[in-house]
C-alpha cells in the first residue's frame, strides 16, 4: 500500500494570494441587484434573477440523491468575489483587449494550472476562457474564431453585445423552475461563457473553459449558453480545479446547450475539483445541472464527462431529443475514492420521431466512497421509432465502497426499443497478480485495467484530454490499490 | 538456477507449505504431483510472488545474472522481467484490453528492463506470428480482449502463447493441462517442447500423468500435505497412476 496522501497529490490545491472585491455573505434582493450592477446589467436580466430569486424562495433542496452532507447555510455564503484588478465589461460590453495586461497574481494561477496565456497566443489549437471565483477574466485565440464569425466570450459580455441571441435562448433548455439549484443559479449567476456558432461554420478549433475557484466561503455559480446553428459544428472542453481548504465550497452551474438541424455539439470535462482530505473534510459540492436540447432535425449532443473530484457531485447531463433523427449521448467515468460521494447520470428525453440515445457508465468505487448511476429514459408519445441503448458498468476497489446503478425507464410509445446493461466488477489482487506476473508494474497493471473498463468513454475524449484523464485516475486509484 | 529452501508458507494463519526443498537446474522438466489441497498450486504462486500468500520462513534463490538471489524481495513484475513466468491455471480477464496490446505491453516492459530493444507493431507482428504458429493460434485472437470469452482450452493456449512470448527462464505451469482435450492437449505440449531449450527450467503442476505422456520430465515429485515426501524419475508417476497416491506413499 503507497503511503502517499491524495492530498499531497492534488496540485491544483494552491492558493492564490490576490486582493478581491467581495460582497458580504449572504442572498437577498439587494445581493441580487448589486450582482446585476457590477456586471452593467441592462433590467431585463435583473428581472430574470429576481424572478429566479422568487422561485428558488418557493423551493426546497432535493432529496433524492443518495448522498449526504450537513444542511447548506445559503446565507453563509459569498456570492460575488473578483480581483480586485479585474477590469471588467464596460457599457459597451468591452473587456481589456491584451490578455498581458491582466495581474501578473491571475497570469501565474493559470500557468500553474497548465494554461498559460501567452503559449495559449502561440497555439492555435484551442480558444481558452479563463473563469476565476465570479469572473472570466480572458479569452484567448480570439482572433481565428472572429474570422469564421464564432462567438466565444464570457455570458456577461454576451449579455450587453449579443442582447438578442442570449434572450433568445437562456433559460430555455434548463428554466429556473427546473430544480432548486438551477432556480439558485438563476438568481446569482455571476459568469461563465458564451459560444455561438454560426450557420454552416464548423469551429475550427476547439473551444475551452477552464473553471478556478479561488476564494474562500464563496460560492462559483457559472452560467454557460451554447449555441449551434444549422448545420455547424464545435468541440467544446471543460476543466476544473480548486484550492484545498477545510470547508465545504458550493459550485452551482448551470449549463445550457442547443443545437439546430443538423448541427453538432460535442461537450467534454475533465472534473476535478477539490475531494476533501482523508477524513472526508472540505471539498467542493457540485451541484451542477447541464442540459442540451437537439431543436432541429437531424442534430446531435454528445456529453463526455471524467468525473474525478468534488467531495459531492450532484450531476445528469442530459439530452432533450425533440428534432425528428437527433441523436444524444452520454459517456461517464466516474471515480470516487475515500469518502467522496457521487450520485451522477443522464436523462435523454425523446420527443422527435427516430431519435436515438445512447448511454455509456463507467463508475468505479475505491475506499469508502459512494457511487450511484442514476439515469432516465423516457420515451414520450410523439416519439415514434425511439431507440436507446445504456450500459451502465460499476468497478469496486477495495470492500468498504459502494456502488449502485438506479435507471428509470419510461415508455410511452410501443414502437420505441431500449437495451439495457449493467455489470459490476471488482478490481482484484488476482487480476493486479496477473498482469505483474506478465512483467507490468503495479502503475502499468492498475492503468492497463482502468484503460480497459473506462475504453469506450475515453476514446470520445478529444487525444490530450484523453492522457490527462487516464493519468489522473491512475493516480487516484494508486493510492487505494495495494 | 532455482533452490528452493525449508519453504513455510501460510495464507489467513493456515500453514499450507512446511518446508519444501525444491532444486532446479538449467535444462529440467520437474513434475510436481499431489493430492488436491496438497500444495501445489501454492508453491507455483509463491514463486511468482502472489501477495495472498504469508513466507514464513525459507528461502527462494534464483540465479540472476549468475549471483543467487533471494526471490522473496522482488516485486511480482520484477521476477517476471528476470525470467520467471507462472501460467495460471485459472487465467485471468481482462476486459478492454486487446490481447495485442496485452501482449506487447508485456513483452515491451520486459524488454525495456532487460535492456534490449523495444519491438514497434510491424516488427512485433512478424515475431508474435511465428509465436502464434507454437500453439497453432488463429490471429483472431490477438483482436480479442484478453481471455473474454474464451474457451477453457483457448485460455490455455493463450498462457502459453504468453510464454513464448516472454520466453522466460523458468516457467511454471499450474495444472496448464486441466480441462484440455486430448487435441488441444497434444498443442499445447507441443508448444511447451518448443520452448523448452538447455537454459531453460519448466515445473509442471499437474494432477494427470496423462500430460507426461507429451512433456517427459526429468524429476517427479510427490507433494503431501505441505511437504515434498517423495522424489523419482517419470516412472514414478506411472506407478502413481496405478496405485494412485496411497499406494505410493505408504
Amino acid at each position: 500500500m503507497s503511503s502517499t496522501s491524495i492530498d499531497k497529490e492534488y496540485k491544483y490545491g494552491f492558493t492564490t494570494d490576490i486582493d478581491v472585491d467581495q460582497l458580504a455573505k449572504g442572498l437577498n434582493e439587494d445581493v441580487i441587484r448589486k450582482i446585476s450592477s457590477l456586471k452593467n446589467e441592462p433590467e431585463w436580466m435583473l428581472k430574470h434573477r429576481l424572478k429566479s430569486f422568487k422561485i428558488w424562495q418557493k423551493m426546497t433542496e432535493p432529496q433524492w440523491a443518495q448522498v449526504n452532507y450537513e444542511p447548506i447555510d445559503y446565507q453563509d455564503i459569498c456570492y460575488y468575489s473578483a480581483p480586485k484588478s479585474y477590469v471588467g465589461v464596460n457599457a459597451d460590453g468591452e473587456k481589456p483587449k491584451n490578455l498581458e495586461d491582466l495581474d501578473p497574481e491571475l497570469l501565474k494561477t493559470f500557468e500553474k494550472l497548465g494554461i498559460s496565456v501567452n503559449e495559449q497566443k502561440r497555439i492555435s489549437g484551442v480558444a481558452v476562457d479563463m473563469v476565476f471565483d465570479s469572473v472570466s477574466v480572458g479569452t484567448t485565440n480570439k482572433e481565428i474564431l472572429d474570422k469564421y464569425g464564432v462567438i466565444f466570450c464570457s455570458i456577461s459580455e454576451a449579455i450587453q453585445k449579443y442582447p438578442d441571441l442570449v434572450k433568445k435562448y437562456y433559460g430555455s433548455v434548463v428554466p429556473a423552475t427546473d430544480n432548486f439549484y438551477a432556480a439558485l443559479n438563476g438568481a446569482v449567476f455571476t459568469d461563465g461563457s458564451f459560444c455561438y456558432i454560426p450557420k454552416g461554420v464548423k469551429c475550427p478549433i476547439d473551444l475551452s473553459t477552464y473553471f478556478r475557484i479561488n476564494a474562500e466561503e464563496t460560492g462559483q455559480f457559472e452560467r454557460t449558453l451554447l449555441i449551434a446553428e444549422e448545420g455547424s459544428y464545435v468541440n467544446y472542453l471543460e476543466g476544473c480545479t480548486a484550492p484545498m481548504r477545510d470547508t465545504n465550497q458550493l459550485h452551482a452551474a448551470v449549463v445550457e446547450l442547443v443545437a439546430l438541424e443538423n448541427a453538432e455539439i460535442k461537450y467534454s470535462t475533465v472534473q476535478n475539483w477539490y475531494t476533501g482530505d482523508k477524513e472526508g473534510r472540505g471539498g467542493i459540492y457540485n451541484f451542477v445541472t447541464k442540459r442540451g436540447k437537439c431543436l432541429g432535425k437531424n442534430s446531435k449532443i454528445s456529453w463526455t464527462q471524467v468525473e474525478s473530484g468534488s467531495a459531492i457531485t450532484w450531476k445528469y447531463p442530459s439530452v432533450i431529443l425533440q428534432g425528428d433523427n437527433s441523436q444524444g449521448f452520454f459517456y461517464s467515468v466516474a471515480l470516487t475514492h475515500d469518502y467522496m460521494q457521487a450520485d451522477t447520470g443522464t436523462k435523454m428525453i425523446h420527443v422527435g420521431k427516430n431519435t436515438k440515445s445512447t448511454i455509456i457508465s463507467k463508475g468505479i468505487s475505491a475506499d469508502k466512497s459512494s457511487n450511484v448511476y442514476r439515469g432516465q429514459v423516457k420515451i414520450m408519445p410523439s416519439a415514434e421509432g425511439a431507440r436507446n441503448y445504456s450500459q451502465c458498468d460499476s468497478m469496486l476497489v477495495g470492500d468498504m465502497c459502494n456502488a449502485s446503478t438506479v435507471p428509470y425507464i419510461e415508455v410511452k410509445n410501443k414502437s420505441a426499443v431500449l437495451e439495457h446493461e449493467a455489470s459490476t466488477s471488482r478490481l482484484s489482487e488476482d487480476q493486479l497478480f496477473y498482469l505483474q506476473s506478465r512483467g507490468m508494474s503495479l502503475e502499468e497493471s492498475i492503468s492497463m485495467l482502468v484503460n480497459g473498463f473506462c475504453k469506450e468513454v475515453f476514446k470520445q475524449l478529444p487525444l490530450e484530454f484523453s492522457v490527462e484523464a487516464v493519468k489522473l485516475i491512475e493516480m487516484k486509484l494508486e493510492n487505494s490499490v495495494g | 538456477m532455482l533452490e528452493v529452501k525449508n519453504l513455510c508458507v501460510s495464507v489467513d494463519g493456515n500453514e499450507i507449505l512446511k518446508g519444501i526443498n525444491l532444486t532446479v537446474n538449467a535444462g529440467e522438466i520437474h513434475a510436481i504431483m499431489g493430492p488436491n489441497g496438497s500444495g501445489k498450486s501454492t508453491l507455483s504462486k509463491v514463486i511468482a510472488g502472489h501477495p495472498s500468500y504469508e513466507v514464513t520462513s525459507g528461502e527462494i534463490n534464483f540465479d540472476i545474472n549468475r549471483q543467487k538471489t533471494n526471490l522473496l524481495e522482488l516485486e511480482p513484475d520484477i521476477r517476471a522481467k528476470e525470467g520467471v513466468f507462472l501460467a495460471f491455471q485459472y487465467p485471468i480477464n481482462v476486459p478492454g484490453i486487446t490481447n495485442y496490446d496485452f501482449l506487447k505491453t508485456s513483452f515491451n516492459s520486459v524488454c525495456e528492463y532487460q535492456g534490449a530493444p523495444k519491438l514497434e507493431d510491424s516488427d512485433f507482428r512478424n515475431f508474435l506470428n511465428e509465436k502464434m504458429k507454437y500453439v497453432e493460434m488463429n490471429p483472431q485472437f490477438l483482436s480479442r480482449p484478453v481471455n473474454e470469452g474464451f474457451s477453457g482450452g483457448e485460455k490455455k493456449r493463450n498462457e502459453i502463447l504468453q510464454m513464448a512470448v516472454l520466453n522466460p527462464r523458468l516457467a511454471l505451469l499450474d495444472e496448464t493441462d486441466s480441462g484440455l482435450d486430448i487435441d488441444a492437449l497434444k498443442i499445447v505440449s507441443g508448444g511447451i517442447n518448443k520452448i523448452h531449450n538447455k537454459n531453460n527450467a519448466v515445473i509442471l503442476v499437474t494432477h494427470y500423468q496423462r500430460l507426461l505422456d507429451y512433456i517427459v520430465p526429468d524429476y517427479v515429485h510427490i507433494l503431501s500435505e505441505g511437504k515434498i515426501v517423495k522424489t523419482g524419475d517419470k516412472n514414478l508417476a506411472l506407478e502413481l497412476e496405478k496405485g494412485g497416491y496411497e499406494g505410493v506413499l505408504n
